[in-house]
């Protein structure tokens, strides 16, 4: 199924602690998943949970995963097509509840979901939500000692996944188990994990808490990734403590931290500022670059402006600015950031 | 077109009355031939199951250096010329078979014609099985096992019941494939009442001894074989789940 996948990683999980595993699709996240459920043998590794040892391929413990008690979540869900919602959540309980009190324990788990009313549909009559719950409750049903969430909301729709993102939160604090979280959206990690460790190429380039990470990247992988705008130069210090970064393909930026060579200047879109060509305000603690406008996106409230500096730097602006700069693409612009803001990163 | 595929069929109602098929299912002969074909069938179609359908799977979701070749060879049967077939039985375990001094030998006796049921009949339920458990998701077999089921009660409670209306296309394809076989039978067993004569030979049989055995037994074969072709009909469009695409896995 895997062809040789390198994957070399580390990871502790405390109870009732959420680590979201965060990276592009073929990282090897979901491996990660797969081996602590047993659903997938590593060459060299070692798993366990709290007392029990549930992997150590040196001393050839390889327990079953079945014997392992994993809630797993999986990405398309994987409901059972030719069972109800409630059998689903009930067919993790064969083992420890008698078969009298499944429907009623099920029903108990699908209330806890807002599901009861659907608790004979098949699975494939459930919208997105539904089957996600459904899935959920099923992961819970068999009070599980780890919960393992793949890509837990990528399958539902952008109003859904808001909803779907504050229950899964609440789920987790309330279980006290330790969870593992795999997802390929930033911001879904920071929401939904208390540390996130961004894995790439099957190794974890960076692990912190969601605000260190977008703060401090340790490289430009994890700086693109968290969202920021990543420019490469060549950076030279200066006197005065400020570091001058001659920027690829024309430009020059500054920034606070001390770093010689070549660089990936990281800026948060929400830290750019868009104003006329020729009218910003010169302060010594700005960088202004003159750039070009590419595209317009909005956002709710917000716009996304995609910006040729020449190399691309995102901005988030109001709908109201948009108006009275009057951007279209093509305008020119001068995109102005603080000097504190523009982290930079040894490449 | 439809007039040339429907006449014969109408023909043999047109040719047979009800007085005369019962006067004809009641000579020992046809009765001996009807039990026999059904007990004949029933044995080849358990053998087809119980070792077609584990086999089946292996080759649906195991990938081996040779899996193609094996699957090639699984169908052969299939496109063999029924009489090839009784012939390469008789040249593998027949009296006189390869097989023979070690005493594995078999003809003109009742485990021949089930022998020669099953051979031809396989390929028609291994294909069908093969494609069901292909299209079983394996992310659903894993989802049963994280929630405590064993491989075997997986294998029991998801993907049998998940490719279950392919399953049963194919062991419908296979009873009307089994229940119609006459070469490699004759050739194989040969046609003694009673012990490998079943309802196909029969009716060769009667057709010049008495034609209208002959009509009353094509009239059986006929309702079997319509009530069959239904049910595979009933259970291909009343399950959406059905898998007859390729195999993967």
């Amino acid at each position: 199924m895997l062809g040789a996948l390198e994957l070399d990683v580390d990871l502790r999980v405390a109870p009732g602690e959420c680590l979201a595993l965060a990276g592009p699709s073929g990282a090897g996240k979901s491996s990660v998943l797969r081996i602590v459920a047993g659903l997938l043998t590593p060459r060299d590794g070692r798993v366990r949970c709290a007392d029990e040892t549930w992997l150590d391929t040196g001393r050839g413990i390889d327990r079953a995963p079945d014997l392992r008690r994993c809630g797993y979540v999986f990405q398309e869900y994987a409901l059972f097509a030719h069972l109800s919602a409630w059998q689903n959540v009930a067919f993790g309980m064969r083992k420890d509840v008698p078969r009298g009190q499944r429907r009623g324990r099920a029903m108990a788990l699908l209330e806890r979901f807002g599901m009861s009313a659907r608790c004979d549909a098949r699975p494939r009559t459930l919208s997105g939500g539904e089957r996600q719950r459904v899935a959920l409750a099923r992961a819970l049903a068999r009070a599980p000692r780890a919960l393992l969430l793949d890509e837990p909301l990528s399958a539902l729709d952008a109003r859904t996944r808001a909803a779907a993102s504050r229950e899964l939160q609440a789920i987790l604090a309330e279980v006290g188990v330790p969870a593992v979280l795999v997802t390929h959206d930033f911001l879904e990690a920071a929401a939904l994990g208390h540390r996130v460790g961004v894995i790439d190429d099957g190794r974890v380039v960076q692990e912190g808490r969601p605000a260190d990470l977008a703060m401090r990247p340790a490289s430009p992988f994890v700086a693109d990734f968290t969202g920021a705008s990543v420019l490469t130069g060549t950076a030279r210090r200066h006197d005065g403590g400020l570091t001058r970064v001659a920027l690829d393909g024309g430009g020059e930026v500054s920034s606070t931290d001390g770093v010689d060579g070549p660089v990936a200047a990281s800026i948060f879109p929400w830290e750019v500022i868009i104003e006329p060509l020729g009218s910003a305000s010169h302060s010594s603690a700005g960088n202004h670059v003159h750039a070009k406008v590419v595209s317009i996106t909005q956002i709710g409230e917000r716009v996304r402006l995609g910006l040729a500096t020449p190399q691309p730097l995102a901005a988030e602006v109001t709908r109201d600015s948009v108006r009275e700069l009057q951007l279209s693409a093509g305008s020119e612009v001068t995109a102005t950031f603080k000097v504190s803001a523009t982290r930079l990163t040894p490449r | 077109m439809l007039t040339f595929l429907v006449l014969p069929i109408v023909a043999i109602f047109l040719e047979s009355s009800p007085g005369k098929l019962i006067s004809s299912l009641g000579q020992p002969v046809v009765q001996e031939a009807l039990w026999l074909s059904l007990k004949t069938t029933a044995l080849a179609l358990a053998l087809i199951l119980g070792v077609g359908t584990p086999a089946a799977y292996f080759l649906a979701t195991r990938h081996f250096r040779g899996r193609a070749i094996v699957i090639t060879l699984v169908e052969l049967p299939l496109v063999l010329p029924p009489a090839v077939a009784g012939i390469g039985l008789l040249a593998a375990i027949g009296p006189a078979g390869i097989l023979a001094p070690i005493g594995v030998s078999f003809s003109l006796s009742t485990a021949a014609v089930v022998i020669a049921l099953t051979f031809v009949a396989s390929p028609f339920y291994v294909r069908q099985a093969l494609a069901s458990f292909g299209a079983v998701d394996a992310t659903v077999v894993d989802a049963a096992r994280t929630l405590g089921a064993s491989e075997a009660e997986a294998f029991a409670r998801i993907v049998i019941p998940t490719a279950m209306p392919g399953l049963v296309a194919g062991t419908a394809l296979a009873l009307g494939r089994a229940l119609g076989e006459f070469g490699a039978t004759l050739m194989f067993a040969g046609s003694f009442v009673g012990v490998t004569q079943t309802v196909p030979l029969a009716i060769y049989n009667r057709f010049s001894v008495r034609f209208e055995d002959a009509l009353a037994l094509s009239v059986v074969l006929v309702v079997v074989s319509a009530a069959i072709l239904l049910s595979v009909k009933f259970v291909r469009g009343g399950e959406a789940l059905g898998g007859v695409g390729g195999p993967r896995g």
